[in-house]
């Protein structure tokens, strides 16, 4: 990865009032571009945004006119990823805020835990189960099974918390299949990781 | 007779280079394996579930590869990025375990040798995740999530086949007898782990070797099987020297990067 120039260049000879009117408009550029982003949809689950999901890191304003975003893949092989690049370019592009650069940066890894409130409301409300907190899990001693779950999973519909793993693979890397046994109806479960 | 075409590639024998590709390249082809099932596997669940891992291992594999030519380009050689490395190389250049190239076999076995890689490949990416080469930490930091799930999933398949049926039982005791002597290769260490110890890129294999195998005797205890005893047999794919399967398996893999080099959807 290339180091990015994180703020404007101070040239020698500018007066402190241009450099202080740069500076601005940079700010201004970086806080038009978060909420650009909060609009981007994740492709694979588009209820929640770039931004709720947490793989945003950053925005930082070039040197020149230009932004650089700097984002963090959900899971190796997450097929949305080059998805995800391009619609934030597009996305800023046609916001004025171009040109964009994005950084793939992998450490630290991406974990649920970085999902806002905000996203969690979103995705109950849609129907998926949000994630737990993730747990330490290299603390835990392994278990095969049965294994039992350590929280109950409640059931974005009804809430009842008498819910099932029916498969422990969903139809994204990123979720996993449940049952409630209340209300009988499948539903997804966001993977805590 | 090693296959010759003027669109192979020649990596590097730097050894930094081999540590990685041996990595990338187990990732890959188990991939490529657990691929096969897609469609196949006796349950939707499982369909989806060797996919999803495969997908994982994937992107694992990718990153690995891509690391590996950037520490080639580093030493003064080539520099080849991930689809040349993936798809370009002759069968001998491959340094993937042995293990992972053998024919997939019935439900039990894919289950096991997803089992035996996972709880390996956990254990790696904890220590890796420690590399003194900041982008391959990077890259086992994400990777080692994964492979524990994928320890979880598969080994529950172990035990619930091993303790099962006598038909489940049966095939488990089969697929363990076959494949528990090609899990040695693993554990072999030569000039490429000590070089990887000594300049901290990641561990001597050998040093995972007595976690891997008390998880394994965990797994096994619980399924009710027995780890067969030690045999002097070794394979040696880490060394470029395969089983006759991988050539197939790369005929099948690299077909369209042979016949139109470099091409892109």
């Amino acid at each position: 990865m290339n180091a990015t120039q994180t703020g404007p260049r101070h040239d020698a000879g500018a007066s402190a009032a241009d450099r202080a009117a740069r500076e601005a408009a940079a700010i201004s550029r970086i806080e038009r571009a978060w909420i650009v982003l909060d609009g981007v949809p994740d492709p694979e689950v588009p209820v929640v945004s770039v931004c709720d999901l947490g793989i945003v890191r950053d925005v930082v304003a070039g040197d020149a006119d230009g932004l650089t975003v700097v984002v963090t893949p959900t899971y190796s092989g997450c097929p949305a990823t080059e998805v995800i690049e391009q619609s934030i370019v597009e996305a800023l592009v046609a916001a004025g805020l171009g040109p964009v650069r994005i950084e793939m940066r992998r450490a630290p890894a991406w974990t649920t835990d970085w999902m806002s409130d905000e996203g969690r409301r979103k995705l109950r409300e849609y129907g998926i189960a949000p994630p737990g907190a993730c747990a330490p899990t290299q603390a835990v001693p392994m278990r095969f099974m049965p294994r039992p779950r350590s929280t109950a999973l409640a059931c974005p519909r009804c809430e009842s918390t008498d819910t099932e793993r029916i498969s422990a693979f969903g139809a994204t890397a990123c979720k996993a299949l449940y049952r409630c046994r209340a209300c009988g109806e499948p539903f997804e479960y966001f993977k805590p990781i | 007779m090693a296959a010759t075409n003027s669109a192979s590639i020649t990596v590097s024998g730097d050894l930094s280079v081999q540590y990685l590709l041996r990595i990338g390249d187990t990732c890959l082809i188990q991939a490529q394996r657990l691929g096969e099932w897609s469609g196949h596997a006796p349950l939707v669940e499982e369909d989806i579930a060797l996919s999803n891992t495969a997908l994982d291992l994937i992107g694992q594999a990718r990153g690995v590869l891509t690391r590996a030519g950037q520490i080639e380009a580093r030493q003064g050689g080539q520099g080849h990025d991930e689809d040349q490395l993936a798809f370009r190389r002759d069968e001998r250049d491959y340094r993937n375990l042995t293990i992972v190239e053998l024919p997939r076999g019935d439900f039990a076995a894919t289950m096991l040798r997803t089992a035996m890689l996972a709880t390996f490949f956990k254990l790696l990416w904890q220590r890796l995740a420690d590399s003194a080469d900041a982008e391959l930490a990077a890259i086992a930091g994400k990777a080692v999530k994964e492979a524990r799930y994928h320890q979880e999933h598969a080994a529950d398949w172990v035990v619930r086949l091993g303790d099962g049926t006598p038909e489940s039982t049966a095939r488990m005791k089969a697929a363990i007898d076959w494949l528990w002597p090609y899990t040695a290769e693993i554990f072999e260490s030569d000039a490429v782990d000590e070089h990887a110890a000594a300049e901290h890129l990641g561990p001597r294999w050998s040093d995972l070797q007595d976690d891997w195998r008390a998880e394994l005797a965990a797994i096994a205890a619980e399924a009710g099987l027995a780890l067969p005893a030690d045999r002097p047999f070794r394979s040696t794919g880490k060394a470029g020297r395969h089983s006759e399967h991988l050539g197939y398996i790369l005929a099948e893999m690299q077909h369209l990067q042979r016949a139109f080099p470099g091409g892109v959807w």
